[in-house]
């Protein structure tokens, strides 16, 4: 958990620019988008892709980047490659059709960053150690406390088999516990842990504990790895210190992993801003979007091995990464993690068991193939439904408080005890969710990925929807790092496709009970509209991009709209690709035991919405 | 272990290594009673000195002998480490021994110092689609006689020990207990059901990552779940080496850097230059496809045109398609996407 911790290699000024190549490196495909300047605004004019190119028989990651780029050379006819090097800068040799300002890019080929994380106590340095992590794009293998329920054999077995790229080691306050501390350097020390790319180089670990432990850490682990130290992540219980380890993650990804990486020291050297690894730079644009705007928001991209889930909330950024929750490579996982029955309360159709387990297991070993049907593309949003879901849960239990922190009482709060390091994600208090990845950005329509995203978070009162067109928030985080208008700019005019505003009462009624009266209020020559909301209604009103409506919701007593039970509550609402959306189906959300039942309330909502073509 | 050029049978050992032992902590200090830095004074062993299981390694010496605490060893290794801040000490047991057999017959092509060696053979080669269960080898028998048909427990027989048997379209859970029980060495089947597949493992596979599954079988699918009849052109080459061994791994990795099973027919073991296959452009028309996904999964055609544009199909996407044509004469649009081109 940190505040504005966000961007370490950030310039003290913006560079000067006008043309911009960006690309990102993923697992399987590498992504090149143009940013050029028109007028005072940037906006992203071409992309281009290519299969990335870090596994055999190629690799070498530029490869498939040269690739990308020479599809954007293409399509644009602007010259940005000479031979096997980027021109820069525009303009160059007087011709205004060549070369690029800068380039950037970020990456998550290979796997991405991979660490272990090892704290003290589990729930408190041992989480800090976790957020921190998570929060520089990793993905978090393991979490080691000395109460992890593991014996030390155990303890000891999982880190050498494990092969992280990175170990973060962190534990006790300054001034507090080293024994605890240097009894886990000790077991790292006794696995002789092995990096997971290249055999000739040390392990890098990060020390960032209590200080006093320093030495004895670096007299454990000094020879056995490259060890760096750095600012303790918890140096008192009330107070997380995350940055300094952040950033010292981002440093030894560049020096020590990526330069592991086939291509990578080539690559290095054309970017003109450190590469970052891809989940860290969408952190970026997350953070830089909830300043901007002084919101709350949540960003989901469900990919098709993992689902990264990012939250700003108060300023406070987190992020966490469901390693096994995706839709296609991961697919099967969804089923086991939420059970058949609970993917199936979305199917708006009956089906046996066995054709589903069989057709989700062959989305699963080929994983590249797309629904051809509307049935088994009903299915694929029935499961992005709960990966979703999932994935919130998941990032709900680590996006909290500080635990063990001592929380000073009054009389007052007698009645209503809560313990520390409860969950900082309010659905109540969210502005705004972000949607991204195929499953949210390429949905056939766009009601598909609004009602895919309300049905998995249960957004309580008035909140705005939104999906990233194409994958472009990793291009545009690390763009921020070096030019922060650039990327507000296509962000705001090229990447975020605004769906509408959701508005959910928070309550239960039976079907056709009156839930809320409305009353919205349009821009323009359009007349007011007004009516009533009546519990197991879903329904969609026309309001179109860059719209606002004033609406006022009128609950009935037992309904709650975020001001209190029968309260009125009027707010302004924004509008989108779909426009506003009344939900009268109750919070939380129960869907009927009953398969008949079910599927009749489903295909009944989805009828109101127009969400599928019959 | 082995040289360049040297002729290996799938048992033969070609590389061996000593994996560090196990380790283990026994916190001296809390037993004694005594603080982390006065644990030397109390041990009895140094550090890198070899101990016997239950062997004394610290003890105390109060006035009354009464009152005496030793501490053993709770195995049999050596002194690993000595912690004089948490006041354990960390005893590791002996190295494991591992061996890498060489899986497949045939010669030593290349030496890798410090990782393996290339081993060459002359044979055939079949992939799989998914499987489970690590490396083994066995002579490879027929179970059906034909693609479509099911490998059903009544096909299973005493003699196939040891073997790799071939089944048509699917196996049931009953079949495959069956196969264990005479200690089958693996099965080759179109497809099996999912819930099989859950049974077999004894929990529900998340994530295609698989081979090092302990389930005393391999299984390979060469088509996917559900009941599938396997690719003729499969069946007619597994069919052809009946009788001949193979070597087969159900290891599957479906992430960047795709491993799929593999079924290898070793010809005759002779040493051969490597042929590159021939390089091919991208789906041609003619080309023999299989679908990959509903509503037509598992049929095989041929395809008959390659339209340029985008296409809306019924889910409302615009994706690229082609048409295939089936062998009785019928044709259907499918996403390129949704279908493979078989090989060979």
């Amino acid at each position: 958990m940190s505040a504005g911790a966000q961007t370490p290699h950030k310039k003290a000024a913006d560079l000067p620019l006008s043309v911009i190549i960006a690309t990102d490196c993923g697992s399987t495909t590498t992504k090149a988008i143009l940013i050029e300047k028109q007028g005072d605004t940037f906006r992203q004019t071409f992309r281009g892709e290519a299969p990335t190119t870090v596994e055999a028989p190629f690799e070498d990651v530029t490869r498939g980047v040269l690739n990308a780029i020479a599809e954007v050379e293409e399509l644009s006819g602007r010259k940005i490659l000479d031979g096997e090097k980027i021109v820069t800068p525009a303009g160059a040799g007087g011709n205004s059709k060549a070369g690029v300002d800068i380039y950037v890019s970020t990456s998550s080929a290979g796997g991405g960053l991979q660490m272990m994380v090892a704290g003290a106590v589990q729930s408190m340095t041992g989480e800090s150690a976790q957020r921190c992590a998570l929060g520089a794009g990793a993905i978090v293998m393991d979490v080691l406390a000395v109460n992890d329920g593991r014996l030390p054999h155990e303890k000891i077995e999982r880190i050498r088999s494990l092969r992280p790229d990175m170990i973060l080691l962190s534990g006790g306050t300054d001034g507090g516990t080293v024994t605890h501390v240097v009894e886990m350097a000790e077991y790292i020390s006794a696995a002789k842990p092995r990096p997971r790319l290249g055999m000739t180089y040390s392990l890098p670990l990060i020390y960032a504990g209590n200080t006093q432990a320093r030495d004895r850490v670096t007299e454990i682990l000094g020879k056995k790895t490259a060890l760096v130290v750095t600012d303790n992540i918890r140096p008192t219980l009330e107070r997380e210190n995350l940055a300094p380890a952040r950033n010292k993650i981002h440093d030894l990804f560049l020096e020590h992993v990526m330069a592991q990486a086939p291509g990578y020291k080539k690559l290095i050297s054309w970017a003109g801003a450190p590469i970052v690894p891809t989940p860290a730079a969408v952190g970026f644009i997350m953070e830089a979007l909830a300043k901007r705007d002084k919101i709350n928001l949540i960003g989901v991209d469900i990919g098709g091995a993992t689902t990264d889930v990012f939250s700003v909330y108060g300023g406070v950024f987190n992020r966490t990464v469901s390693a096994n929750l995706g839709m296609s490579y991961s697919v099967s996982n969804v089923l086991a993690e939420a059970g058949l029955a609970n993917i199936m309360r979305w199917v708006p159709f009956d089906l046996d068991e066995q054709t589903l387990r069989n057709r989700i297991k062959n989305k699963m070993i080929r994983p590249t193939t797309i629904p051809q049907t509307l049935d088994e593309l009903q299915i694929e949003q029935a499961i992005a439904r709960e990966a979703l879901r999932l994935a919130l849960i998941h990032h709900k239990s680590l996006a909290t408080g500080l635990k063990g922190v001592q929380q000073e009482r009054t009389i007052s709060d007698i009645f209503e005890q809560k313990a520390s390091g409860g969950s900082l994600i309010d659905m109540l208090k969210l502005d705004l969710i972000v949607g991204s990845g195929g499953i949210l950005s390429h949905a056939p329509r766009r009601i598909q990925s609004m009602l895919m995203m309300v049905d998995a978070y249960e957004p309580l009162g008035f909140t705005t929807l939104s999906v990233d067109s194409i994958f472009m928030m990793p291009h545009l985080g690390v763009l921020s790092t070096v030019n922060e208008k650039a990327a507000t700019d296509v962000f705001v005019h090229d990447c975020l496709v605004y769906l509408g505003t959701c508005i959910a009462p928070i309550g239960q009624g039976r079907d056709g009970e009156k839930c809320a009266e409305y009353q919205i209020v349009f821009g323009g020559n359009r007349e007011p509209e007004s009516g009533t909301l009546t519990f197991g209604e879903l329904r969609v009103m026309a309001l179109g991009d860059n719209e606002r409506a004033q609406v006022t919701m009128k609950p009935a007593k037992q309904v709650d709209l975020g001001e209190g039970k029968g309260v009125p509550v009027t707010r302004e609402a924004r509008g989108g690709a779909v426009g506003l959306m009344l939900d009268g189906r109750g919070r939380p959300l129960q869907l009927p035991a009953d398969v008949k039942t079910r599927v009749a309330a489903l295909s009944r909502w989805h009828q109101a919405v127009g969400l599928y073509p019959r | 272990m082995v040289k360049q050029g040297d002729r290996v049978k799938a048992d033969t050992v070609i590389a061996q290594t000593e994996l560090p032992g196990k380790v283990h902590s026994v916190n001296v200090a809390n037993l004694l009673g005594i603080a982390p830095d006065e644990v030397r004074d109390y041990l009895i062993r140094k550090e890198g000195e070899p101990v016997q299981k239950d062997a004394v390694i610290a003890e105390n010496t109060p006035f009354i002998k009464f009152l005496k605490t030793e501490v053993r060893s709770p195995i049999h290794g050596t002194i690993d480490t000595i912690s004089t801040v948490t006041g354990q000490v960390l005893l590791r047991e002996p190295p494991r021994r591992l061996e890498l057999l060489a899986y497949i017959d045939g010669a030593v092509a290349d030496m890798l110092p410090q990782q393996g060696v290339t081993i060459e053979t002359s044979c055939s080669l079949v992939q799989g689609i998914f499987g489970v269960g690590g490396e083994t080898w066995g002579e490879l028998q027929m179970g059906v006689a034909s693609p479509e048909e099911a490998l059903t427990p009544d096909k299973l027989t005493s003699g196939m020990k040891g073997k790799i048997v071939v089944g048509g379209s699917f196996l049931s859970s009953d079949t495959l207990a069956g196969a264990r029980e005479i200690g089958v060495a693996a099965l080759i089947v179109g497809g099996i059901h999912d819930k099989d597949l859950r049974a077999l493992l004894g929990y529900d596979l998340g994530v295609a990552i698989t081979g090092t599954e302990k389930i005393g079988i391999t299984v390979i699918l060469t088509e996917g779940f559900g009941s599938i009849p396997m690719a003729a052109k499969t069946f007619a080459l597994l069919s052809k080496h009946q009788g001949q061994k193979a070597s087969v791994s159900g290891a599957t990795q479906i992430r960047a850097g795709v491993i799929r099973p593999e079924i290898i027919i070793p010809a005759d073991g002779t040493v051969t230059q490597s042929r590159a296959a021939a390089e091919r452009g991208g789906i041609q028309v003619g080309d023999h496809v299989r679908i990959i996904r509903d509503p037509l999964f598992g049929r095989i055609g041929q395809v008959s045109a390659l339209p340029p544009d985008l296409r809306q199909i019924e889910t409302e996407s615009h994706v690229r398609v082609l048409e295939v044509g089936f062998p009785d004469k019928t044709r259907a649009i499918i996403p390129r996407a949704n279908v493979e081109i078989l090989e060979g």
